[in-house]
């Protein structure tokens, strides 16, 4: 039986992006804030410390700061045809744990969505006619770019973004994406110092008329203050960021831009080690009254709130919902339902490998989000009247790491141990770059979530279940992207190129990407979307669903950007709205 | 830390900045943290370098064996010293007597079935049962060709023997679950982890991995090289304890 606990305000699950920016909002309105986190508290000084930080076995390899299997597992298939089994290790995909969750390990890529992508469906059904959409199951998000606009720039001014604008109030300026949607001002900070790989293929793409820009990067040009008065100190290009804890607090995660003020606050408190099991709702099901969690020693804890924030990473939020009862599951059969419906990935297979000779790359000179790139072939940037496809890449190139265990290249041919192996490992890993195309992921009838009926997790809850292929529309984007990528490698001119795309089989087994999203979509209409555009349940008005679980598809960049910007206009919603009149923001 | 050698020093630590506000809260790890940012010196958890004597997990056949194969994937040769030398061994043995060796980490709930290629290893067996059935099933069949150890035959037929493992040409018929290919890839990375990682864990001696390729190991800080283009990396590697 569970302990009852006194009532709170709001009670929040997971303490990473979402959690973080939702507790320091809502705690500035003097509402009483709890947020159940089942991984364990971390800061930078005990945890990301410097001194054992570069470790490319215990964090990269090993992955100690992530989820581990043996407490949440996910089971997954390609299609319904076939039986899912369980994921036993994480692998293409790693979702964090721990105070800070993902904001933690992330690379530091801070986008922004292009504007037509949230009118995905109207958008290009007028330009291409739904012909060509067909296969296809896009939906409109119910919010326009204009709305969001603000929400990006608080979410990027919190974490000291390192960038060129290239749209500037509608303005085109000279070094920026001149692609990306108007912004209100420029970034906080200048964009981070190039390194050779990326200025050699900056170069190549003006020779060919296209329109490099260095990425915009959360990981410090220079030393910032950010808008909460935190401050971050200089990236110093150690190559030790995705799958780490940054050291030199460089990166921005929840620890070096938020939590510093957040935790100060008598109105908040976090239970780390706790994981939430369920959300209990009231008899009539159309609001929640409490959430049952478990602490290490098995005990269990009821705890009431009047607003019930799910913001944990997108698939765990859509996990819950399903367990709990809240909204309905998709069928994908019958099409009905929207809670694990429009589950996207993200189509990472466009690449082309660049081999030289007597150059030094120097991989291990690196940042996160250290890339140039270019969006001339992503999303609708370009006209896709003569193609078969919708949706496209960022294109681009840079250092992220020089990591020997998961980062020595070797033409292809040759072996993969024994004395050529050795000779062409030594002879190449100064000698590789690469070109990559981060893909789109439209969603289809038949890629979606549920709950698993066979396996169980520790406490005999079903496993996600993730049914999922490469949509034959990707597939071709990918094929079409690479031979894009393919004409800038060869301006490159490297002594050898291979290039390579996406194939159809999703294989749960390499790392591919950790941007999973969808599942608890949100929209104007209830019948295809899980949560309103306030991110409220449409079916249980006071609970909110945080995180990338909300988009309706990805698009060819980094998520991060989109989930700190809705969760900054859920926020705001819930403050200003959502306080004054409990209940549906939007009638059904 | 070494996986699973020790428990979490932090759990122990009562954090006098945390407040356990939460009268219930005697668990041995679940915390309440509310109007403090928590932080205690000395509170960090380092990796605890491996003792380098010793087998701790592998018995003597089963060090001949391995030994052998590492010296085969990473042979010597003018270019560095072989995977033996270099401790990809020693490393390999410490990993799987720590909660590598005991999948600890991973989710080993029935029921087991052989899953699709994309869906991964679906055995029963951790790293440590992989490795005993592994090598047993490995000498089984060299003896019975050979009437020799697999470590006793001669670079040339050790290095076919391999070749078959990885190709799947030789089936070692494996536990459930385990591929003859899925197990050579064990090893194989396993190997390349050890002749790559940190010093510390007990391969990679002399960092002799990383200055096969230039790699400057742990030093944090290139900001004075970031706009050298094309200019090679002056200073050599440094490990985590300060080998340099």
């Amino acid at each position: 039986m569970a302990q009852l606990l006194p009532h709170k305000d709001v009670v929040i699950m997971g303490l990473g992006w979402t959690g973080a920016i939702l507790a320091q909002e809502l705690t500035e309105s003097g509402l009483d804030v709890v947020a159940i986190e089942r991984g364990p508290w971390r800061d930078t000084a005990t945890d990301f410390n410097i001194g054992y930080m570069p470790d490319e076995l215990r964090f990269a390899i090993r992955k100690e700061l992530f989820l581990q299997p043996a407490q949440e597992a996910m089971t997954m298939r390609n299609s319904v045809a076939q039986t899912a089994m369980p994921m036993r290790d994480y692998s293409s995909f790693l979702p964090g744990s721990g105070v800070g969750g993902a904001g933690v390990h992330w690379n530091g890529f801070n986008w922004r969505f292009f504007p037509n992508e949230f009118q995905a469906k109207t958008h290009l059904t007028k330009r291409y006619g739904a012909k060509r959409l067909n296969e296809l199951q896009l939906e409109d998000w119910g919010i326009t770019y204009d709305e969001l606009e603000q929400s990006y720039d608080k979410f990027e001014y919190v974490c000291g973004t390192s960038g060129k604008a290239g749209n500037l109030k509608g303005q085109i300026i000279d070094g920026g994406n001149p692609f990306e949607g108007p912004r209100s001002r420029e970034y906080p900070l200048p964009p981070l110092k190039m390194p050779y790989s990326s200025t050699l293929f900056a170069d190549a793409a003006k020779g060919l008329g296209l329109h490099p820009f260095p990425l915009p990067a959360s990981n410090m040009s220079k030393p910032y203050v950010n808008s909460l008065g935190v401050a971050l100190g200089e990236c110093t290009y150690c190559g030790y960021c995705e799958r780490f804890g940054c050291a030199n607090y460089s990166k921005a995660a929840p620890q070096t831009t938020i939590l510093p003020v957040l935790m100060k606050k008598s109105n908040f408190e976090v239970r780390t080690e706790c994981e939430v099991l369920k959300i209990n709702l009231r008899p009539d099901g159309k609001t929640a009254k409490s959430v049952t969690y478990i602490d290490t020693a098995g005990r269990e804890y009821e705890q009431p709130g009047d607003i019930i924030l799910l913001c944990g990473y997108g698939l765990m939020n859509v996990r819950m919902m399903l367990l709990s009862g809240i909204g309905h599951a998709y069928d994908p059969n019958t099409g009905k339902g929207t809670v694990g419906r429009n589950y996207c990935y993200q189509t990472q297979g466009s690449a082309a490998r660049l081999f030289y000779e007597g150059k030094h790359f120097n991989p291990f000179v690196a940042s996160g989000a250290l890339s140039s790139g270019l969006d001339d072939f992503n999303s609708d940037v370009f006209d896709h009247s003569a193609l078969d496809f919708v949706g496209g890449a960022n294109i681009s190139c840079g250092t992220s790491n020089g990591r020997p265990i998961g980062n020595r290249p070797t033409p292809p041919g040759t072996a993969r141990w024994g004395a050529q192996w050795k000779k062409a490992t030594a002879e190449t890993y100064q000698n590789a770059t690469a070109i990559g195309g981060q893909g789109s992921s439209y969603p289809t009838r038949g890629n979606y979530l549920d709950l698993d009926p066979t396996y169980k997790d520790r406490h005999g809850r079903s496993l996600l279940r993730i049914t999922f292929d490469f949509p034959d529309n990707d597939l071709r984007m990918s094929r079409y992207i690479s031979d894009q990528l393919a004409k800038i490698g060869k301006a490159m001119n490297p002594k050898q190129m291979v290039v390579s795309h996406a194939t159809k089989g999703w294989n749960s087994v390499p790392y591919q990407t950790t941007h999973n999203t969808g599942g608890a979509s949100m929209g104007a209409k209830p019948d295809t979307s899980a949560v309103n555009k306030y991110l409220q349940s449409w079916d249980v008005s006071n609970v909110f669903v945080l995180g990338a679980s909300a988009f309706q598809q990805n698009e060819g960049r980094n998520p991060t950007g989109t989930v700190g910007a809705l969760a900054y206009w859920a926020a705001e919603a819930i403050r200003d709205q959502y306080l004054k009149k409990p209940g549906p923001l939007v009638q059904a | 830390m070494p996986w699973g050698v020790q428990p979490s020093r932090r759990r122990f630590l009562a954090s006098a900045s945390a407040l356990p506000i939460l009268a219930f809260a005697g668990g041995a790890m679940a915390r309440s943290i509310s109007g403090t940012l928590p932080w205690q010196a000395f509170a960090g958890e380092p990796p605890k370098p491996v003792n380098p004597l010793g087998w701790f997990f592998f018995t003597p056949d089963e060090v001949a064996t391995v030994e052998a194969i590492v010296d085969r994937l990473i042979p010597a040769d003018s270019l560095s010293v072989g995977g033996k030398a270099a401790g990809c061994a020693v490393f390999i043995d410490r990993q799987l007597a720590g909660a590598f060796g005991k999948s600890s980490k991973l989710y080993m709930k029935g029921p087991f079935a052989n899953g699709l290629p994309t869906q991964g290893y679906q055995g029963t067996l951790t790293p440590e049962g992989r490795y005993r059935d592994g090598l047993r099933a490995l000498n089984d069949h060299v003896r019975t060709g050979h009437a020799k150890s697999f470590a006793q035959l001669a670079p040339h037929d050790q290095d076919a023997m391999l070749a078959g493992l990885e190709s799947g040409q030789l089936d070692l018929k494996l536990a459930q679950g385990l591929s003859t290919r899925a197990f050579f890839e064990l090893v194989l990375q396993n190997t390349m982890e050890g002749f790559f990682a940190d010093p510390l864990y007990g391969g990679n001696k002399g960092m002799v991995g990383w200055k096969l390729v230039g790699f400057p190991g742990a030093r944090y800080d290139y900001r004075d090289h970031i706009e050298k283009h094309n200019v090679p990396y002056p200073k050599g590697p440094i490990s985590i304890y300060g080998e340099s």
